[in-house]
This record gives structure tokens, sequence and C-alpha cells, in this order.
């Protein structure tokens, strides 16, 4: 089967005067359709950077981003605004919806976006809402949802114009554990029956339960993939991995710079 | 999908935008009400002279074309129609009197205008007849007064003037009505010129002599009017001790005409470029607290194109909105006001100064537009 995401060699150097930061270094990887996979690493260890070069809003310095068959280094500003407006769906830690648009309305916009906006699909956008256990929420605004509602409406609006990949940037950062759950349980399940690619970048790593595979990133390189079921769940449980375990324990003696630097991992010599 | 995101984020605020709109509609009266009173002043002081059925108006020289010092006397008048291409001459004789009404009225300042009948200088008559000779008590009204006090054909009215230290009280009949002539700020009443000169105010009732008749100016019509430059060129150097201008130079030259039109011209303009930074500034407090928002829409795939629309389509709407309500507002203030309140506001002024205040919005909003187009999705979104 194709891929529906493929990295090759992908890397992301910044340059501020006389620093230069290897902020991801030679990532490849591939996520195929139905298949839901957790960005996991500490602070500063490239996994956002990472985020936006998959979203087309960051540039790689090196290597390639496939994504059902399209390759963005070869895409033009505006035609890469137009391809994550088609095939990528996007939720955010915070900020994810229009204030003064409810909560259909959010979901609808990126309906009208794609000029996508028929009845058929509003009645999709309402399924989709109703799904997600927010039936009776439809007509309300962003400030009468909670934290967890608005991210199930960011979920909604992610996926509803049929998407190719869809991408989580934190989703539960700011929930707590009980809608936490909910949240990226409802994610996986939609993900995986609409065979989608999905990428959720994540520092709890309870979430990695819905996930069927784990890319652990360190100083922007990835540092093991895990798609042993038994070892996710043991991770997710709270068991910590003996790798995840050395990885805090080295963020912790500040042998990673990037915990200084959030989203940055400096390379010394 | 622009307009749709425009009008919903307007329609969900609706305080905050028709408050906003409030305050345009306040710098749209403001403006309308300079506008109306900078052409009403104008009005007031050129009417007559701007109506005149002449080309030119002969004025003395060396008096820096101001009529009331201006005096040129009538035996300049068979020179003058002399000249070839001078179809016909007017004298003009101004000077000011009040209208005293019988029943306790206040009394009304009026420039009396002495002309002779038929000549330039007399209005047309759109109700009644115009005095037929040089003489006689009959006065032609400025529809102003008729309409204001009034006052129709046939009525007696009272004029009165100061000669030395004294009053003087004139019957006159009123046996005709032309439209609006006024001169110097107050409305006119015609009257055939010799009367005109033996109830002018003078220093003293002595003196006052047939042989003596001057008028103030006269108006002069030309068989060619386009050729008028070259004609008061050939009128100035044919016949001695006079200066010809067109009618706009005469009006321009009017005490204090310029001066105010120059001041009301620039409160007009501080107002507009106070507008604009109103709206500028508004519209850029409001993007800058959309930074995150407009960030995610552009990470979604919104391009720049939407996002300028959006706002460019809310500072078209709230301008409207506020020209709209401003523009009624200072209707129906004007309605209120007295009419001896100077305000004009002709058709062409208005949509002119309507056109304005709709494009001070979009102006000011410029550095907002620019503002939503450089946010970057990635700093927006603080990842």
């Amino acid at each position: 089967m194709e891929p529906i995401l493929r990295t090759d060699a992908v890397t992301k150097i910044f340059e501020t005067g006389t620093l230069i930061v290897r902020a991801v270094d030679q990532v490849s990887f591939e996520i195929q359709p139905g298949e839901f996979v957790a960005l996991v690493g500490p602070s500063g260890s490239g996994k956002t950077t990472m985020l936006a070069m998959l979203a087309g809003l960051l540039n790689a310095t090196e290597g390639e981003i496939h994504i059902d068959g399209h390759e963005l280094g070869k895409m033009s500003e505006q035609e890469k605004t137009r391809f994550r407006r088609e095939k990528i769906g996007f939720t955010f830690q915070a900020n994810n919806l229009i204030p003064y648009l409810t909560a259909l309305e959010n979901v609808e916009l990126m309906l009208r976006l794609n000029s996508t906006n028929s009845k058929f699909c509003r009645e999709e956008a309402k399924k989709l809402l109703g799904r997600l256990g927010l039936s009776d929420r439809l007509n309300n605004l962003p400030k009468q949802l909670s934290g967890g509602q608005q991210q199930r409406v960011a979920i909604a609006r992610a996926l509803i114009h049929d998407p190719s990949l869809v991408l989580a940037d934190e989703p539960t950062a700011s929930l707590d554990t009980e809608r936490a759950y909910q949240v990226v349980q409802i994610f996986s399940e939609l993900i995986h029956e609409q065979k989608r690619a999905g990428i959720m970048v994540t520092h709890d790593l309870r979430m990695t339960q819905y996930v069927d595979r784990v890319i652990q990133m360190v100083d922007g390189k990835i540092y093991q993939i895990i798609d042993d079921r038994a070892e996710i769940d043991a991770m997710a449980a709270g068991g910590r991995f003996e790798t995840a375990k050395k990885v805090e324990e080295k963020e912790l003696k500040g042998g990673v710079m990037g915990a200084l630097n959030p989203g940055l991992a400096p390379v010394r010599g | 999908m622009s307009f749709y995101l425009a009008f919903k984020e307007m329609w969900r605020n609706k305080g905050r935008f028709f408050l906003f709109s409030l305050v345009i509609a306040l710098i749209t009266i403001l403006v309308l009400f300079i506008a109306a009173l900078a052409q009403g002043l104008a009005l007031a002081n050129k009417e007559y002279i701007e109506k005149l059925n002449a080309d030119l108006i002969v004025f003395q020289e060396k008096v820096e074309l101001s009529t009331s010092t201006s005096r040129v006397g009538l035996d300049k008048l068979n020179n003058l129609r002399r000249v070839p291409g001078v179809a016909d001459v007017g004298p003009i004789g101004f000077s000011s009197g009040s209208l005293v009404f019988a029943d306790g009225q206040e009394a009304l300042d009026v420039a009396l205008v002495g002309v002779q009948p038929g000549k330039p200088g007399m209005p047309p008559v759109y109700n009644g007849n115009s005095f037929r000779s040089d003489r006689g008590y009959y006065a032609v009204l400025d529809g102003s007064i008729a309409s204001r006090n009034e006052v129709k054909v046939g009525d007696e009215i009272t004029i009165k003037t100061i000669v030395g230290s004294e009053d003087k009280f004139y019957q006159f009949q009123v046996v005709g009505v032309t439209d609006g002539r006024q001169y110097l700020y107050q409305p006119s009443v015609f009257m055939p010129l010799q009367t005109w000169e033996k109830i002018r105010p003078q220093a003293s009732i002595e003196g006052q002599n047939q042989s003596d008749l001057v008028s103030n100016v006269m108006a002069i019509k030309l068989t060619d009017p386009e050729n008028w430059e070259a004609m008061a060129k050939t009128i100035e150097s044919q016949v001695s001790g006079i200066e010809v201008v067109d009618r706009k130079t005469a009006y321009q030259s009017s005490p204090g005409y310029s001066a105010q039109q120059s001041t009301l011209n620039t409160q007009q303009g501080f107002t507009l470029l106070i507008g604009i930074l109103v709206i500028g500034g508004f519209f850029q407090i409001q993007t800058l607290q959309k930074v995150p928002q407009i960030g995610m829409l552009k990470a979604i795939g919104a391009n720049n194109k939407i996002v300028a629309l959006t706002v460019i389509m809310q500072i078209i709407l709230v301008t409207f909105i506020g020209v709209a309500l401003g523009s009624i507002g200072t209707f129906l203030l004007t309605l209120g006001l007295p009419g001896s309140v100077p305000i004009t506001l002709t058709g062409s002024t208005a949509i002119l100064t309507i056109a304005t205040l709709l494009l001070i919005g979009p102006i000011g909003g410029l550095v907002s537009v620019r503002l939503a187009i450089k946010v970057e999705p990635l700093t927006a979104l603080g990842m």
C-alpha cells in the first residue's frame, strides 16, 4: 500500500548569527492510511518543527516530504496554502476556533474555504459533530463550550473536508485527564475508520494508548520508533520505558539544551 | 468567504461595531456640517454676484475690487457701451438697510441693491413683475425674504436706512419676487437705481445731487462671453479709471471670503485626517487582537486574499454604516436649524464629501490590512 506520508531525510537548520541549530536532523518515516502515530519527545526535540514542516508552514532545509504523492518542497507558497486547505486537517494547542462562529460554522469553515459548502456537506458536519457528542451544541459559540468540547469541534473541522493527513499539535495540552482521554480516543477512532493518516504531537505519554506507533525524537533525530503494542501500552500506562527514562534523565541533567530553548535543539561542536 | 467572515464577526459583535460606526457617524456629521457651513457662508456672500446675468464686473481702479469702496460714475456708462463686443451694461449700487415689520417682528437686515430695470444686474422676477422705470418706490424681493417673512407681491414694506444719525423710513411696494440672491450675508431688496441713490445711508442729508449719481460697480454682458479675458483687457484699455474682472474673481475678492473658505476647508481637512487616524487605530488594535486567529486561519488554508478582503470588507461596511447614519443625522439636524443659520449643501458637494468620507475608511484601514497579511501562522500560533 502507498503511504500517505513519507519523509526522506528531512532536516531543518536554523541559523541565528553564529549559532547554527539542527532542529530536525535526517528524519525519515512513513505513515499508512488508517494509521495514527504519536510524535513524542522532550521539549526541544524537534517534534513541533517537524509538524510545521509536514503542514507546509515551514520549509525543510534538506530532504523531501511527500503527502499523497505530492512533494511539498516543489510547491509554491500559494500551492502549499491550497494543499493545506484541501489535503491536511489541523488542530492546535489553543486558539483553535474562530470566536465569532458557532461550533457548526467553525466546522463548515473548512467546507467554505474549499467551496464545498453544499447542503449535503453541512449535514455531514452536523453528523460528525453529533458523533463527537456535540449535537446539542451546534449553535453555541466557542466561549459557551468547555475546553474539551472546543477540541472536539476542532477535530471535526480537521476531518470534515476529507483530508489525507491529519495533524494535531498537543491537542490535550489544555484539558484535564478525563477530557484528554475522550478527545484522543475519538480522534483515533475517526482516523482509523476514515482511513486517514494521523500524527499527534504530545508530551503526555498516557495518550499513546490510542496510537498505532510512537516516534520518539531527541535532539532533532528519531531516537526510536515503537510499534510493539505491549511496549506502547506499557508506556501509556505510566510504566516508563527504559528509553524514555534515559531521555528524561538526560534532560534533567541539562544534556538536552533544547529544554532551555523550546523547539530548538542546538548542535555543539 | 471573506464577506461571510466579515459579516459574521460584525453580527456577533454588533455592539462594538455599531459603537464604532457611531464614531464615524459623528465624524461624518462634523465634516458635512463644516462643508455645509462653508458652502452656506460662501453662498450668502456671493449668491447675487454668482448668479448675476453678466460676464464681467467693472470696479473703480485701485480699490482692490471692494464693492463698498468702488465708485463708478454713470458718465462711464456710455463709454462702456461703446466698446465693441459689449452687449449691454447695467450699473449696480449696494448699501444696507433693514426691513421693518409692523407686527412686531424683529427687523431684518437686508442688502439694498439699486439696479436699472432690464439691464444686467436686474435679477429675473419669478413672481410678479419687474419695476419698469428708474424711479419709484417699487421693490423686487429676494426669494428668501418672501418665504421666511411671508411677504407677497402687492404688499407694502418699510425699509429703514440711516442718514447721518437719523433713522429714515421708506415705504415700498413689492412688485416682484426673485429667487435667493443674498449679498454679503444679507438677503437683497432690489429697487430702481435712482430710488436707491435717494434712500441709501449717507453721512448727511446734504450734498445729494442727481449729477453725483454713481454706482458701485457695473455689470457687463458681452456678445461673446467665451472671450471674456480679452474683452476685460480691451475695456480697461478703452475706459480709464476702471478694473474689469469676471464674476468669480469679483466674489472671491469680497471681504474675508478667501480667509473664511480656507479656514473652513482646513477644518474639514483636519476632521477627515482625524477620521482616518481613528479608523486606522481601531482596526489596527482589532487586527492585533486577532493575530492568533488570523494565524490559525492561514494555517488551515486561508490565503492572504481571504484574510485581507475580510478586513477590507469590515472597514467598508463599518464606514458605510457610519457615513449613512451621519448623513441622515446631518439631514435631520439641518431640518431643526433656524433659517438664519447659513447651512447649504448642494447635491454635488454632498456627494463629493460623502465619497471622501467613504474613502477615509479604506485609507485608515490600509495599515491593518498590511498587518493581517504579514501575520505568520507559526509565530501567531506560538509553534
